[in-house]
């Protein structure tokens, strides 16, 4: 098997069971605006063009409720701003790469092949192997995501209450996160991450809540990280 | 147009730019300063645990530390430490959340 092939079948093997996750959360996304007064095409551009499953569903909260056009995107925009430390964290790993993969890896950029991907690109890795790898989680995820958003809005959100399936995708977030927290630091970012992003929600905050928290972990993992080496060049070998 | 078709657009628009915002200028990211590479290593614990504590916290919109999903989270935790498995710690997770709910 070529290493491309390889990459692309472990990347169909990493996302496959996050699927739980995603299907009733894309039904959920897909029945919300049908269910706010929107129609079916609305529902599908949402998915087409925010791909963003939280705020799909806050935009359609939104929209619904008269909240109006500037509210509405700036509602989604505020929930959708950790992209932007998604794309800062991959770009020095794929800055060999070609412009236009660059820019189709930023369509396909959602929690979980950033994740994914952050985790297997640890600087010893297969170069070759990392674009097949990003792409095949990317369009498994956006297939599925694009199929269920459709069923949802044109049968509705079937899933049963008594199944807590929404609980799927915090489990998948916290799957990811624990192979992170190898060294000190991320685990001194990722307490005062998840920490901040609370207390912000509890102010009042809950939309800017993971982009409080993640700049608020990043910040105190770097001072621990810098804590750390400092006290490793004083200390004698 | 109307109202809906632009917000849709808008926001698309805006989403994908801020997907593309550092992705589209990553040539330039050839050996960034080793301050830059501190910062940039910390995002995934940061993020991912924003994401995740406030789901455990407060699954109803204010915190709560005493509800079946903190329980069944710290095991799943535990579960995902120890197997590495996402499928089995999704299973557990799952399933201790419904027994707990059951049970109280």
């Amino acid at each position: 098997m070529t290493a491309r092939r390889q990459a692309m079948r472990d990347g169909i093997t990493d996302v496959a069971p996050m699927l739980v996750g995603i299907i009733p959360f894309g039904l959920v996304a897909g029945a919300a605006p049908i269910a706010e007064g929107l129609d079916l095409g609305h529902a599908v551009a949402m998915s087409l063009l925010l791909f963003a499953g939280a705020s799909q569903l806050a935009m359609a909260d939104v929209l619904g409720s008269g909240g109006g056009v500037a509210v509405a995107v700036v509602t989604a925009l505020t929930i959708n701003l950790r992209m932007l430390l998604y794309s800062a964290s991959l770009a020095p790993t794929l800055s060999s790469e070609r412009l236009g993969a660059r820019l189709r890896v930023s369509y396909l950029l959602v929690d979980q092949a950033y994740a994914l991907s952050v985790i297997r690109w640890d600087g010893n890795d297969d170069r070759r192997q990392r674009l097949p790898y990003f792409f095949a989680i990317g369009i498994l995820l956006w297939t599925s995501w694009q199929i269920t958003t459709v069923i949802g809005a044109l049968v509705g959100s079937s899933v049963p209450d008594d199944v807590p399936l929404d609980f799927a995708v915090p489990l998948v977030f916290l799957v990811l996160l624990v192979p992170v927290l190898q060294r000190w630091p991320s685990v001194v970012a990722a307490a005062v991450g998840g920490t901040t992003a609370v207390l912000a929600a509890e102010l009042g905050a809950a939309r800017l809540s993971i982009l409080i928290g993640g700049v608020a972990g990043i910040v105190a993992g770097a001072l621990a990280e810098g804590h750390q080496e400092r006290r490793r060049e004083v200390t004698p070998r | 147009m109307s109202g809906t078709w632009i917000a849709i657009l808008l926001a698309g628009a805006g989403t994908y730019a801020m997907r593309a915002s550092f992705l589209a200028f990553a040539n330039r990211f050839v050996d960034l300063p080793p301050l830059a590479q501190r910062v940039l290593r910390q995002i995934p614990p940061a993020v991912l645990a924003a994401l995740v504590v406030p789901a455990l916290v407060r699954p109803t919109g204010q915190l709560d530390l005493w509800q079946p999903r903190l329980l069944a989270g710290v095991l799943a935790a535990f579960v995902s430490w120890r197997t590495r498995n996402v499928g089995l710690t999704l299973v557990v997770g799952m399933v201790a959340l419904v027994a707990v709910e059951q049970l109280t």
